[in-house]
C-alpha cells in the first residue's frame, strides 16, 4: 500500500487546511455560496398589492426565522440562540415598517428597493461608528435584510439540500451552521477559521468531518466537483485520479470498521494491559455537544470552556442565563462531574471590552482581567454556584500566575456563597476549586499552589507556548512550538510529580493529550487523569488499552534524559513500532 | 413630558440583549419614548433603531417620554437603566 506522504506528495490537485473535525469522506461538493440579490428599483402601479407582498414576505421571514431560533436553542443555548430574536423583533418593528410601507405608497417603487434603501440606512450608521462590534451588527442587519428581499422574490436560499453533499463555504454564520446540520452534509470545508471557529466547534460536536481556514477552497472547489475530504491531516483533494480514490475509498472502509470496533470500547474502561486504569474525561464547547459526551463513555467533563457562549454572541450572559447552561450540562453529566472554567478572555479571546494592549498574551487575560471585573466574575460565580446543588461541579481558574490571584479568587467565591445565604438560595458549600497550570511560574512552584487548591489542570497549550516563548499563530516561529522538546517533558513530569507529593489530582487537557502519538509519555509520565475532545475518547482509549504501563514508564524515564526533540521522537516512534502499536491515521 | 439623563452602567454597553429587553418594555405603553445621543435620535419603540446606537459604558444618553402613560415608562425603562440592565 503506498504511503499517506507518496499521495500526498505528487498531488498537484491538493487544497491545505486545518483540519477541524476527523473523518475522510469522497463527495460531491456543494458551494454554499449566499448570491447577492438584484434588487430591482422599478416602478409599480398596485401598491396594495405591493404591501400585502411585503406582508406576506415578513410572514415567511418570520417562520423561517422562528425555525432557526428553535433548532438552535435545542443544539445550542439560550444566550447563543438569542441573536435570532433580534433578528425576529425586526421584522416586527413598528417604526420600520411604517417607513416601509410610507415609502411605498409615496414613491411607488418595488418594495425590494425600498426595504433595501431603508434598511442600508441603518447599516451606514452602524459602519460609521468606531466601536468594532457595531460592524458586526451591520452584518446581522444585512442577514435579515437579505432574507426580506428573498421572500419578497419569492427565491430560496440553497440550504435545502436534496442528497449527500460536501459544503464548500467562505465561512458559515451561525443560522447557516444550525440549517444545514439539519441537512445531509457530509463535511464542511471553509476558507476561514482556525480550530474555534463555529464552523469547526459545530463539525466536532455532530461528529462531521471538516476542514476549515484553507484560505481559497471556494475559488478552487467548483459546484459538483468531486473532492476527497481527509479531516484527520485537514487536506481536500480536487477531482481525484483514480488512483487517489481507490487509495481513500480503502482509507474510508478501513475507517469504518474500525469506527465499529471503536464503538465497543466506549463501556470498557481506559485500562493498561497490565492494569492501570487511565481517567478519560471530555472537553466541552458547546451544551450541543453533551450528548457526544454522553455517548463517548467519558467519565465526566473535564473542562467546559466556559468562554465559548460570548465569544460567539459577542456579549456576556445574565446570572440566569448561566444558571440554566451550567445546570443543563451538570444535570446531564451527572453524577459523573464537570469542571467549568471560568471565562478564560483575553489575549485571542477577547473583543468586547476595549482595552488596547501591545502584547495581548503577556496582558491582562483570564484571572488577571476577571479579578480587574469583580462584577463579571462573581456574575458567573454566583451561576455556577446556583447550579451546584447536586455536588458535581468543580470550579477551575484559569492563567494563574501567583498565589494571590488563589487567595483573591477565593475571597469573592466566599462573598458569592454569603450572598447566596442570605438570599436562602441553594448550592454546594464544599465546592472544589483548581486552577489551570499553563504559566511556567506556576509549574515551578506547582507543590506550593496544589496546596492551595483542590486540584490541578495542565493546559499544554499555553504552557508550551510561554516555556518556549513561541506564538503558535506566528508562521515565522510556530515551528518553534514543540510539544516534544526536552524542557516540555521535563516540566510535564515536574508538575505531575509536585502535585502528588500536595496528594492533590493532577490532569491534563491541552491539545497535546489529543495526540495520540504524546499517549503512552504522558501514561509513564504518571498521568492519571486526560481531558480531550469527545470525538477522540475512543481513539486514545484503543491506545491506552494496547500499552504496558511498566513499558510507558522505562519510555518516560528514556525521554526524560534526552536533550533533543529528535531524540524524544524516535524514542516514541520506537515504542509504538516495538509494541506493535498503530495509530489510526497510520491503519486506515 | 419627561426627560431624564441615564448613564450605562454595565461593561458591554447598551448590546442587543438589553437593547431587545428596552424596547419590548416601550412597546407596552402608549407613549412616545426617544433616546438621544450626540444628535442622533431614535424611536425607542424601533429595536433596529435602538441597534444603531453605540452606547458603550459609561455613556450618557438623554430619554424622553411623552404622552398619557408616560409617568410609568419612565419608572419602568429608567429603572432598568439604573439596574445596569440586571447584569444582561
Amino acid at each position: 500500500m503506498k504511503s499517506f506522504q507518496e499521495i500526498y506528495r505528487k498531488s498537484e490537485n491538493k487544497i491545505a487546511g486545518i483540519a477541524a473535525a476527523p473523518g475522510i469522506i469522497i463527495g460531491e461538493a456543494y458551494l454554499f455560496t449566499k448570491e447577492k440579490l438584484e434588487v430591482s428599483k422599478a416602478d409599480i402601479e398596485d401598491t396594495e398589492k405591493a404591501i400585502v407582498d411585503l406582508h406576506e414576505a415578513l410572514a415567511k421571514s418570520k417562520k423561517e426565522l422562528t425555525k432557526i431560533f428553535t433548532i438552535a436553542r435545542e443544539k445550542m443555548d439560550e444566550v447563543r440562540a438569542a441573536i435570532f430574536e433580534a433578528q425576529l423583533m425586526i421584522l416586527d418593528d413598528p417604526i420600520l415598517l411604517d417607513a416601509i410601507i410610507g415609502r411605498i405608497k409615496e414613491e411607488k417603487k418595488q418594495p425590494e428597493y425600498i426595504v433595501d434603501d431603508e434598511i442600508s440606512k441603518y447599516q451606514s450608521k452602524m459602519i460609521l461608528s468606531h466601536e468594532s462590534y457595531m460592524k458586526e451588527r451591520a452584518l446581522d442587519i444585512e442577514d435579515i435584510k437579505q432574507r426580506i428581499i428573498r421572500n419578497l422574490q419569492k427565491k430560496r436560499w440553497g440550504s435545502k439540500i436534496d442528497h449527500n453533499v460536501i459544503v464548500v463555504s467562505e465561512s458559515l454564520t451561525p443560522a447557516d451552521t444550525v440549517l444545514l446540520s439539519r441537512n445531509k452534509v457530509l463535511a464542511f470545508i471553509t476558507d476561514h477559521g482556525g480550530l474555534t471557529s463555529h464552523a469547526a466547534i459545530i463539525s466536532r460536536s455532530l461528529n462531521i468531518p471538516a476542514v476549515v481556514g484553507t484560505h481559497n477552497a471556494t475559488a478552487k472547489i467548483k459546484d459538483g466537483d468531486k473532492i476527497i475530504v481527509d479531516g484527520f491531516y485537514g487536506y481536500i483533494i480536487k477531482n481525484p485520479t483514480e488512483e487517489q480514490i481507490e487509495f481513500f475509498t480503502e482509507k474510508h472502509n478501513r475507517l469504518v470498521e474500525l469506527q465499529k470496533g471503536l464503538e465497543e470500547l466506549r463501556d470498557k474502561p481506559a485500562v493498561t494491559k497490565d492494569g492501570k486504569e487511565i481517567n478519560i474525561y471530555a472537553n466541552v464547547d458547546v451544551t450541543g455537544e453533551i450528548d457526544v459526551v454522553v455517548a463517548s463513555g467519558a467519565k465526566g467533563i473535564g473542562l467546559y470552556r466556559s468562554e465559548q457562549v460570548s465569544n460567539e454572541t459577542g456579549e456576556f450572559p445574565t446570572e440566569e442565563e448561566q444558571t440554566n447552561i451550567y445546570t443543563k450540562l451538570s444535570s446531564r453529566i451527572y453524577p459523573n462531574s464537570i469542571t467549568i472554567r471560568v471565562f478564560d478572555i483575553g489575549g485571542d479571546k477577547f473583543r468586547f471590552l476595549d482595552y488596547q494592549e501591545p502584547n495581548p498574551f503577556l496582558g491582562l487575560r483570564g484571572i488577571r482581567l476577571l479579578l480587574e471585573n469583580p462584577s463579571l466574575f462573581k456574575t458567573q460565580l454566583r451561576a455556577i454556584l446556583k447550579a451546584s446543588v447536586n455536588r458535581n461541579i468543580k470550579i477551575m481558574l484559569p492563567m494563574i500566575s501567583t498565589l494571590d490571584e488563589i487567595h483573591k479568587s477565593k475571597r469573592l467565591i466566599e462573598e458569592c456563597k454569603k450572598e447566596l445565604k442570605e438570599e436562602k438560595i441553594r448550592f454546594d458549600d464544599d465546592i472544589g476549586i483548581g486552577i489551570m497550570v499553563e504559566v511556567p511560574s506556576v509549574a515551578v512552584m506547582s507543590k506550593d499552589f496544589a496546596l492551595h487548591t483542590d486540584f490541578l489542570s495542565i493546559g499544554t497549550n499555553d504552557l508550551i507556548q510561554y516555556l518556549m516563548a513561541v506564538d503558535r499563530g506566528n508562521d515565522l516561529v510556530s515551528d518553534l512550538y514543540r510539544e516534544f522538546h526536552p524542557a516540555v517533558i521535563r516540566t510535564l513530569k515536574y508538575i505531575i510529580d509536585d502535585a502528588k507529593k500536595a496528594k492533590k489530582p493532577v490532569s491534563i487537557c491541552g491539545e497535546m493529550a489529543a495526540d495520540t502519538l504524546a499517549m503512552p509519555l504522558l501514561i509513564g509520565l504518571g498521568l492519571e487523569n486526560l481531558s480531550i475532545s469527545a470525538a477522540t475518547i475512543p481513539y486514545a482509549k484503543r491506545i491506552i488499552r494496547n500499552c504496558d504501563f511498566k513499558k510507558t514508564k522505562k519510555l518516560a524515564d528514556k525521554c526524560l534524559k534526552y536533550a533533543t526533540q529528535k531524540e524524544i521522537e524516535e524514542e516514541i516512534q520506537k515504542f509504538f513500532a516495538d509494541n506493535n502499536i498503530i495509530r489510526t491515521r497510520q491503519i486506515i | 413630558m419627561i426627560e431624564q439623563t441615564v448613564i450605562i452602567k454595565n461593561k458591554a454597553g447598551l448590546h442587543t440583549r438589553p437593547a431587545a429587553t428596552v424596547v419590548k418594555m416601550a412597546a407596552k405603553y402608549k407613549c412616545d419614548f426617544f433616546i438621544s445621543r450626540d444628535g442622533m435620535n431614535i424611536n425607542g419603540k424601533s429595536i433596529i433603531g435602538v441597534m444603531t446606537l453605540a452606547a458603550e459604558e459609561g455613556s450618557e444618553l438623554l430619554l424622553t417620554f411623552n404622552g398619557e402613560d408616560e409617568e410609568a415608562a419612565a419608572q419602568e425603562i429608567i429603572n432598568f437603566f439604573e439596574r445596569g440592565f440586571d447584569k444582561l
